[in-house]
């Protein structure tokens, strides 16, 4: 017997578990990123879900842009830690300080 | 039934994996289960129905994305140990947000009480309904416009990220090639009409 509730209720878990994890890695870069992944990823869950039940297409349509949306910041987002990492030799993030006024 | 289980399972692995990616020590480890996470969510996206975007995810998130992380994160030197440094001074305050979120979103879900028989409310397919040939109906009519946006936010992603990472070396030996080729016979050699010397 599995509902709309169900895979809503993966959804919370796995957003709930992407916001704990930003809150315990908060010094490792990628990690965050990471997690910013797996929350896009229960808001997708979420747009299926709904798109599904109520027999609308346009809710995968929707996955569809964020999906390119994500993979396009992944790359930047990489991109600049890469560039970050050359020019500092860290991702640590309590260490990125210099725009602090 | 059988689906019942499979959905349970694949949600418990999922869950699990998620778990994985915030707790493990090791980058490489956390975008292991990270890609383990997609398969599992691509599997759900299957068992209800949604099968183009399920092969989508894998595809492009563990085919692309992933081994960006990856690629990255073997490239970066990372002392794991500094930078794990804050780990247990967060954790009960992740803990407790976390578990308020799940508390309250699953409350939200589940107040409507919960309706019989398995993958019930969601709306009926037909025997010959494709998931890909009704998407792309609606992706290249309806949402045309937004498909190019699309289109254009990749192709910016691709423009930033080579600008951002291309670096040029101080003290790299290459050809200019236009100055080669724009070269004459007067730049290099000079024909100087002088008197001859006498005899001495």
């Amino acid at each position: 017997m599995i509902g709309l509730q169900h895979y809503l209720t993966v959804s919370a878990i796995l957003f709930a578990l992407s916001v704990a994890g930003i809150f315990i890695n908060r010094r490792n870069l990628i990690l965050l990123l990471m997690c910013i992944e797996l929350m896009l990823l229960a808001v997708n869950f979420n747009f299926i879900a709904f798109s599904r039940y109520l027999g609308d297409d346009t809710g995968q349509v929707f996955v569809f842009f964020i999906l390119t949306v994500a993979a396009a910041e992944a790359a930047i987002g990489l991109a600049i830690l890469v560039v970050l990492f050359r020019s500092k030799q860290s991702i640590n993030v309590q260490e990125l300080d210099s725009m602090k006024g | 039934m059988f689906v019942t289980i499979l959905f349970y399972f694949f949600a418990t692995v999922l869950i699990g994996a998620a778990l994985g990616v915030i707790f493990s020590r090791n980058p490489v480890h956390s975008a292991m289960f990270l890609v383990l996470a997609f398969f599992q969510s691509a599997v759900l996206w299957l068992l209800i129905g949604a099968e183009f975007l399920a092969l989508v995810l894998v595809l492009v998130y563990v085919g692309a994305v992933m081994v960006l992380f990856l690629f990255v994160v073997m490239m970066l030197d990372i002392n794991v140990e500094r930078v794990r440094g804050g780990f247990s001074r967060l954790l009960p305050i992740g803990v407790i947000v976390a578990s308020l979120m799940v508390v309250e979103l699953v409350q939200v879900i589940w107040a409507r009480g919960q309706p019989d028989g398995a993958f019930v409310g969601f709306a009926k397919m037909s025997a010959d309904y494709s998931n890909t040939k009704a998407l792309g109906s609606v992706l290249y009519t309806e949402h045309v416009y937004a498909f190019e946006i699309a289109a254009v936010v990749l192709l910016l992603a691709i423009v930033a990220a080579i600008t951002l990472t291309m670096r040029k070396r101080p003290g790299l030996k290459k050809q200019n090639i236009s100055a080669q080729v724009a070269v004459r016979s007067q730049d290099r050699v000079r024909i100087v009409k002088m008197k001859s010397e006498g005899k001495q």
